[in-house]
Formats: C-alpha cells, structure tokens, sequence
C-alpha cells in the first residue's frame, strides 16, 4: 500500500515535471519575445537587451530552465507584467477566492447529486428514476455560461432578487455567491448523480441486497446498512474527479459574474500573454488536478476491499 | 446489436456495411430519448442547410440596434427575437450560427478521433515501449483542466477555426485513445485477430479491418457525447472571447458580444443560449438512447 501510494506519488511529480518544461519551453523558447512582453512593444533593442542581460536571458536554456525551476519551487514566481506586483501576491488571494467559491459548490452538490442519485437508482425505472435521468441530461446539457446567461435573466432581470455581479467590491458578500454557486451545481450534479444512481442500480441487483431483502430486512435499514455502503464508492472516484472539470466551471463562471478567482485570473493572464502569471497559475491548476487524481486512485483502493495488494 | 435488423433482412453481401451501419442505426427508433436527440439534431442540420432560406434578414446587416423581439421593420419584416446592440437580427444570426457550430464541431471531433484510434490502435496493439510512450503522452495532456489547456493553445496559437479544430484534437486525441487503447487490449486477443495474423496480414491491416470496425460499437455512442462536448468547447471559447473572428455568427461569440447588456437586453444573450443548449442536448440524448440500445442487447 505505501508503495503504490509513493509510486502514484512519483508519478505526480514526473509529470507535474515535464508540464513545467512544456509550459517553459512554449513561453519562454525566445528570449526576445519575454523581454518584449515584460517591457512592452515600444521598448529600444538596448534596453530589452539590458533587461535580459540582469535576468540570466542569456544563458543556455538549461541552465535557464535549472535555474527558473528552482526559483518556481520555492515559491518565488517573478513578477506579473500587467498588476506590476509579484505573482504570489495575486495568486494567493485569487486562490482563496476559488476555494470558498468550489467549497460552497461542493457543499450543495455532493448531498444533492448522491441524494438524486440514490433515490432514482434505488427503484430503476421508477417515475422518479426516470424524472430524474432526463432531469441530469437536460442540467448537463446546457454550458455553464448559457445556464449563467438564463440565470441571470431568470433572478436578475426578472425577479430582481438576486445581483447579477459577483465582484464584492463592498467586501465578502455571501448573497453575490449564490448564482455562480448555483451555474456551477446546475451543470456538475447530473454527472454525480447518474453515477450514483449506476452504482446504486447494480448493487440493488446483487444477491447480498436480494438476501437482505428476503430474511425480512426493512426497506430502510436494507438500503442504509447493507446497499449505501458498496454503492458509494463509484461516486467518491467521480466527485474526486469532478474537482478537475470545476476547474474549467469556474474559469467561465468567475468571467461571467466577474468574481475575483483564480479562475478569471488564469483568463485575463493569458489574454494579456502575462508570461510569469500564466506559468504559476497553469501550473498551480495542473498541480490540483494531478492531486485530486492521485487521491481519487489512492482513495478508490483503500475504499474498495476487492482491490488487494500483492 | 444488429440482429434484430438482420432477421428480417436477407444475409447482406459484401459492400453493404453502410446499408448495415444504417439499419442499426434505425434501432434508435426504439428509444424514446434517442428520437427526441435524433429531431433536435436533424431540426437543427435542417436550418444549418436551409439557412439562406429561412433567415430573414442578412446575418451581419445593421439595421435597428436594441429593437425588442417582435418589433417590425421599417421596410418589412419582424425581428421575431430583436436585435442585438448594433442592430444585427439575432434570429438570422442564431439560424446562420448553426452552420458555424455544425461546421467546426464534426470536423473538430472527427480530426480528434482520427488521432486518437491511430494512437490507441497503436498503443493497444503493440503494446511495450509504444504504449508507455504513447500513454504517457496521453497523462501529461490528461492532467491538465481541459479548459486550461484549450485557453493555453489558443492564447498560444491564436484564434481561428483551423486553430480551434487543432486545439479540440489536442486536447480530446488522449481521451480517445484511452478508449481504443482498451477496446484493443481485449479485442487483439479474438480468434479472427489470430487468424489474420497466421494469414500473414499487416499490423496495420489488422488494425483497421479486423479490430476497428468491432471496437466501433462503444465508440459511437463516446462519439456522441464527445461532439456534445466538442459544442460546448467552441461555445465557451466563443463566449471567453477566443472564438472565431468577427463578423460572421457564431453562437458563443454573440453571447459573449452582447453579455455586458444581458442584464438589460436579455433577449439578446438568452435566444442563442437556449439555441446552443438544444443542440448538445440532442446530443446528449443519442448518446443515451444508442447506450441504452447496446446495453439491452
């Protein structure tokens, strides 16, 4: 067991490694074309070649790439061209944001979706089975920035009960949380929720669940004691993965009710080709879902007793 | 899968496969939520090749900003869903849209699918230092947030339909070959793949004739969600402002042009919103029905 766990643990790290060199090399390849961006387009020849010079440009590339690693790992990103402060003092932040706003997304999916998931699979092709199925298709159907568009005419323009901006420029302002919250959930919980009701189905078949049922079990206690515990385990996998697609959620959502989070953040960097921003967020947002992977993995076996170690 | 098809139809000779693919096709028409996806996409391939008909003014006209859905026209006409902010007909710009979005998407998820059994084929097939290779590739792709990475590419490569058809390949190829690479794994072990081989038929003949077209029965219906995804790709991209250039419609890009009025003019985001979302859900919906078809079988 701690053998797989810090061969997985290596794997992360390997490629948490070559996703650095990649993001280098697609950035930072020309040294002529860092220097333009960071002191941008109508800077003299000399003084991009001055700035190179104080910045260790002209060196070969490895040593660049040694030394820009180096630097990376301990936390020290360079300076972001276009808030002229350091990376870390934007980056930080903005991740905190990003995490009260995917903690509260969490918070509202996972009871819902395994709810959902195990009501509907708890009587495969019941009404409520099938109200709920096509109920997940249609929610996962429509993107987050079209349901961010529909809910936002639907309380903002319509009812006028919700505000249709999320910056929380008067300070943290939970009500400004409820509609990307609410984008977010719409469009996450059918996924979880199918899978559930998929697990939750399968484990109904078995025999065990048919004996339990049999020796007179109530209902209740047969679905709480004996199918909840074995169904559960397909979900946790899928919850633990979902954590990457939120990742992409909150880029469109943040954008769209411009609340100030990573996600926007990592947008507005690459729109302005902020060559030391994109580098730590992209590689802050590969770093999250290379963990959320490892830990799904690691999770999955130790949940799963069926998946012995050698 | 086909054997209902094939016991009121005679033996099919040879050159009928797309007779076969067509008859199995028409199962769907045993799935409630199979047909609905089947209308919604043919509903929308329709208005995509009638465009010029239907449409009735000319998408990129300017010709009365902010009118409400329902105003008429000076010189004839109705906006039946207004205007956006420089007075383009959102309707006519939502039914040319179509053929934007039905354009790129199969083209894009088809490139990708062309990468994608190439890679797993191989991977699955070979196996060894071709299949580490090739899948490790595959987990470097994979551990990026797949919105990340299209926002990279193309911040990277700049945006243009040829560009968008190469990120989705980018990004979508490793998924793909994972399917395949497992497809394969299982499949290369069959009687008729040993057959072959004694033959003396090459890898590649293999590959693409014996293994291939038995692996296809899970690869429609990943197919199918993937070009539900594949819309929503260009939608987002559209709607971040990394779309195809202006001015020609194109569905994310007018959300994204008219978003900052959406809390005054909401028709203006609204309509092609609810025009995108009909279409991947049509999608979403085959792909359900063809799973649905396959696991009842």
């Amino acid at each position: 067991m701690v053998i797989f766990i810090l061969r997985r643990l290596g794997t992360m790290a390997l490629t948490m490694l070559v996703v650095s060199l990649l993001l280098f090399l697609l950035l930072e390849l020309t040294p002529g074309n860092v220097a333009t961006k960071v002191l941008g387009p109508y800077s003299s020849q000399e003084q991009r070649n001055l700035w190179l010079e104080a910045h260790g440009y002209f060196e070969p590339l490895w040593v660049r790439y040694g030394t820009w690693l180096g630097r990376f790992v301990t936390g020290d990103f360079g300076d972001s061209i276009r808030f002229k402060v350091p990376v870390a003092e934007v980056l930080w932040p903005r991740l905190w944001n990003t995490a009260i706003l995917g903690f509260w997304t969490f918070a509202v999916m996972i009871p819902l979706s395994l709810v959902l998931g195990v009501l509907a699979g708890m009587r495969e092709g019941s009404l409520l089975d099938r109200t709920i199925s096509v109920g997940s298709i249609i929610t996962t159907s429509v993107p987050e920035f079209a349901s961010a568009v529909l809910l936002a005419a639907i309380f903002v323009f319509w009812l006028g009960i919700l505000p249709g901006t999320s910056a929380m420029s008067g300070g943290f302002d939970w009500v400004q949380l409820i509609l990307p919250v609410m984008v977010l959930v719409l469009y996450d919980f059918g996924y979880v929720a199918r899978m559930t009701r998929a697990s939750m189905a399968e484990v109904m078949t078995t025999h065990y669940i048919r004996t339990a049922v049999l020796k007179g079990l109530p209902y209740r206690r047969v679905i709480l004691r004996h199918a909840l515990r074995n169904a559960l385990i397909a979900p946790f996998t899928v919850i633990t993965l979902q954590i990457n697609w939120l990742l992409s959620g909150v880029i469109v959502v943040e954008f769209f009710f411009a609340y100030k989070g990573f996600g926007a953040l990592l947008l507005e960097a690459s729109l302005n080709q902020d060559i030391f921003l994109i580098e730590a967020c992209a590689m802050v947002a590969v770093f999250v879902a290379a963990s959320t992977q490892t830990i799904a993995d690691v999770g999955y076996t130790v949940l799963n007793p069926r998946i012995r170690f050698a | 899968m086909t054997d209902i098809a094939e016991t009121v139809t005679p033996a099919p000779s040879a050159g009928s496969a797309f007779g076969r693919a067509i008859r199995s096709f028409a199962l769907i028409r045993e799935s409630g939520a199979g047909m609905v996806g089947v209308a919604l996409i043919l509903f929308w391939v329709f208005v995509a090749i009638f465009a010029p008909l239907i449409a009735p003014f000319d998408p990129n006209a300017t010709l009365q900003p902010f009118a409400k859905p329902g105003t008429v026209y000076a010189t004839g006409g109705t906006f039946w869903l207004g205007t956006d902010h420089i007075g383009r007909d959102i309707l006519s710009r939502i039914i040319w849209g179509s053929r934007t979005v039905l354009f790129y998407a199969p083209l894009a998820t088809f490139s990708a699918y062309l990468v994608g059994i190439l890679m797993g084929l191989a991977a699955g097939y070979f196996r060894g230092k071709i299949d580490e290779v090739l899948s490790f590739i595959a987990n470097i792709i994979l551990s990026f947030p797949v919105l990340v990475l299209y926002i990279l590419v193309i911040a990277t490569i700049g945006a243009s339909g040829i560009n968008i058809v190469i990120a989705i390949t980018f990004a979508s190829a490793p998924g793909i070959m994972r399917i395949v690479r497992g497809l394969v794994l299982d499949l290369r072990n069959r009687d008729y793949v040993a057959a072959a081989q004694t033959r003396g038929e090459s890898s590649w003949h293999i590959m693409l004739v014996e293994i291939l077209p038995n692996a296809r029965g899970p690869l429609i219906v990943d197919a199918c969600l993937r070009l539900g995804y594949v819309i929503i790709t260009i939608g987002v991209l559209g709607f971040l402002g990394l779309g195809l250039p202006p001015p020609d419609p194109d569905w994310g890009s007018m959300i994204n042009e008219t978003r900052s009025m959406a809390l005054a003019f909401p028709h203006m985001t609204v309509f092609p919103c609810i025009a995108i979302s009909s279409l991947i859900l049509g999608f979403n919906m085959l792909a359900d029905g063809l799973r649905e078809i396959a696991l009842r079988d």
